[in-house]
């Protein structure tokens, strides 16, 4: 059953075809097709993830074409999370967005799109297929980041799409370096040619640095992540959701598969300037991120902060070359995924009964919206790292890599990244549940209560059922990994275990 | 190696260096953004120009095999890769400028410094 892992890309690539052909028929053929392909997707990802789980490693020969010619699909245990968490995510959206909207069938088909396009991302073993999966992935982002049609976010996609086809290029650019050093493509392949050529060449080191200049462009590490709050901002609730759980974490996981895959612990110990410097910058990354999120007004931004700080996080963990680091990362690579999707649907489902989204919009909603306010507070925490969510188990394990590891920086820097994250979200929580709302705040709202019973539409009165589903789930199954987490981390090793 | 055999043997690599520099500085520089997208192009096509360089080899033919002639080949896999990414340019391309008719018709400009006026206002 190799055979799924090319249809995990194949499928939606051309179930993305569907919404907008038959659009003009059926209104509702996007949705539809939508939430078809996410369940094939996620039978596909178990076949996938049994077949790993079974038997361990395997890949598929592209076309049988034999690689290192050919191009070739890996699956082994990350891969298999992976795809799992991708699907998941999916079918939450493709739920979420059922209500929420944009109610465009072209929506469906940018969705469909990018999820073909991280699918091939996690799967790929050859460096220029990545690439293309990485700008499928960009495409497929902008347009779902101007899907509703607001002029903000038409600005905010154009400046995106400069940046991350910046990122993109100058990652080409470094596979170009690595081609011309090997005359190979292939990331297993490339492993065993670099030691031959010599890991301390010039030609070589600027191939990684390019690599991953571009890749932390894409994953918005502090200073390359300029283009993502307002993308976050300004896109509608559901894109912000798909996006922040999966375009980031996609282009942080290349980041590994290429440290460890193609570069390995051994290119770490001849030149350890390279790898200090990414963990540098990552854990600076962490401190400013955590800083800007807690200066910010509007939540959608300050969540964005937080994925830049988050980020940086899980590629310190990557770049110190520890073990216990490495799981720690990506469990939190997994675990933040579920946390921001939960959260941004929940900020989407605030924000529809309060009529906006700045943090003072948030007073007084935990007893008008008890059951997403409590979603929103348990994700919050989870996501600082109270224990026993999935937050504690990964930022655990990155602190006792990093200081086995002798990185004591980036220890420091994750416990003191836990209490800023603490104080952007106690601020929300507070006004959730321990901020009445003044008298002046009350007038008001009596006012709008008024005007949604006289027919106005611009405000809802109670947050839709879907929206408290996913948002309990998400909640539920942060606390849920984290009881797990050890069970994550033993499927985990195997695929990690080579590489040390 | 002296200046003027680098010159001489090596023009693609300071074309594709200059390429880059030139298209970087565009997009960075300018406030408009078409040409913006224009810089980004010129940037893209620099990065194009060092794979096909990479794949030529002195004095070889074309890669079309003849039967029984054994001659040297350039490679044709970095021609092909750049096919790839020619095509990825293009679309981006496409994309960029139909957002930036959007942006367009809503601020009536293209220059980043008025828009952010525009917005200041609303």
């Amino acid at each position: 059953m190799t055979d799924a892992l090319p249809l995990l890309v194949v499928i939606p690539l051309f179930a993305a075809l569907f919404p907008v052909a038959l659009g003009y028929l059926w209104s509702d053929a996007g949705w539809a097709t939508a939430a078809v392909t996410a369940l094939l997707h996620l039978g596909l990802a178990s076949v996938v993830a049994q077949q790993v789980i079974n038997s361990g490693q395997f890949s598929y020969a592209v076309g049988g074409f034999q690689p290192p010619i050919g191009i070739e699909l890996v699956a082994d245990s990350v891969t298999a999370v992976l795809v799992v968490l991708i699907s998941v995510i999916t079918i939450l959206i493709v739920a979420y967005a059922r209500r929420a909207g944009p109610h465009q069938n072209a929506f469906y088909s940018e969705l469909l799109l990018l999820t073909a396009g991280v699918s091939g991302v996690v799967i790929t073993g050859d460096l220029f297929n990545l690439y293309v999966f990485l700008e499928i992935t960009g495409l497929a982002t902008y347009a779902l980041v101007a899907a509703n049609r607001s002029p903000a976010a038409a600005l905010a996609s154009v400046k995106y799409l400069l940046v991350g086809t910046i990122g993109a290029s100058l990652y080409l650019l470094g596979v170009g370096y690595l081609y011309v050093a090997t005359g190979t493509l292939n990331m297993a392949d490339l492993a065993g040619q670099l030691p031959a050529v010599g890991y301390d060449t010039p030609l070589v080191v600027t191939g990684f640095v390019l690599l991953m200049t571009g890749l932390a462009i894409k994953t918005a590490l502090f200073p390359l992540h300029t283009w993502q709050p307002n993308a976050y901002a300004e896109s509608p609730h559901s894109v912000t959701a798909y996006i922040a759980a999966l375009v980031s974490t996609a282009a942080a996981y290349a980041i590994f598969r290429i440290t460890y895959t193609v570069f390995t612990t051994s290119f770490a110990s001849v030149v350890p300037l390279a790898l200090d410097a990414l963990a540098w910058a990552a854990a600076i990354s962490v401190i400013v991120g955590s800083v800007l999120a807690v200066v910010q007004s509007d939540l959608k931004r300050m969540l964005a902060y937080s994925s830049v700080a988050q980020f940086g996080l899980i590629i310190a963990g990557i770049a110190v070359m520890n073990e216990i680091a490495l799981t720690g990362s990506l469990v939190h690579l997994v675990g933040h995924a579920v946390m921001k999707a939960g959260l941004f649907v929940a900020v989407g489902g605030l924000a529809s009964i309060a009529g906006g989204q700045t943090i003072d919009d948030m007073i007084g909603l935990g007893r008008r919206a008890p059951i997403v306010s409590l979603g929103f507070a348990t994700l919050a925490f989870a996501l600082v790292g109270v224990p026993p969510a999935i937050g504690f188990a990964g930022k655990w394990q990155i602190v006792l890599g990093a200081v086995s590891a002798g990185h004591w920086a980036v220890g420091v820097v994750a416990v003191i990244s836990t209490m800023l994250t603490l104080a952007y979200f106690l601020r929300i929580v507070e006004r959730l549940y321990f901020r009445s709302p003044s008298s002046v705040d009350e007038q008001t709202s009596d006012m709008s209560m008024n005007m949604t019973t006289d027919g106005g539409d611009a405000m809802a009165t109670s947050i839709s059922q879907t929206t408290r589903v996913i948002v309990t789930l998400s909640a539920i199954s942060a606390i849920a990994l984290g009881l797990a987490a050890s069970d994550l981390i033993s499927i985990l090793e195997p695929a990690l275990e080579v590489y040390f | 190696m002296t200046p003027i055999e680098l010159f001489t043997s090596r023009y693609s690599y300071i074309v594709f260096v200059a390429l880059v520099g030139i298209g970087l500085y565009g997009v960075i520089n300018s406030s408009n953004l078409v040409k913006k997208v224009i810089g980004l192009n010129i940037f893209q096509v620099g990065i194009f120009l060092f794979f096909i360089a990479s794949g030529y080899v002195n004095g070889a033919a074309p890669p079309l095999i003849e039967k029984g002639a054994e001659t040297a080949y350039a490679s044709p896999l970095p021609h092909v890769l750049i096919l790839t990414a020619i095509v990825v340019g293009v679309s981006l391309t496409a994309v960029a400028l139909a957002l930036i008719i959007r942006v367009y018709n809503a601020y009536g400009s293209l220059d980043e410094d008025v828009i952010r006026e525009v917005q200041l206002n609303d």
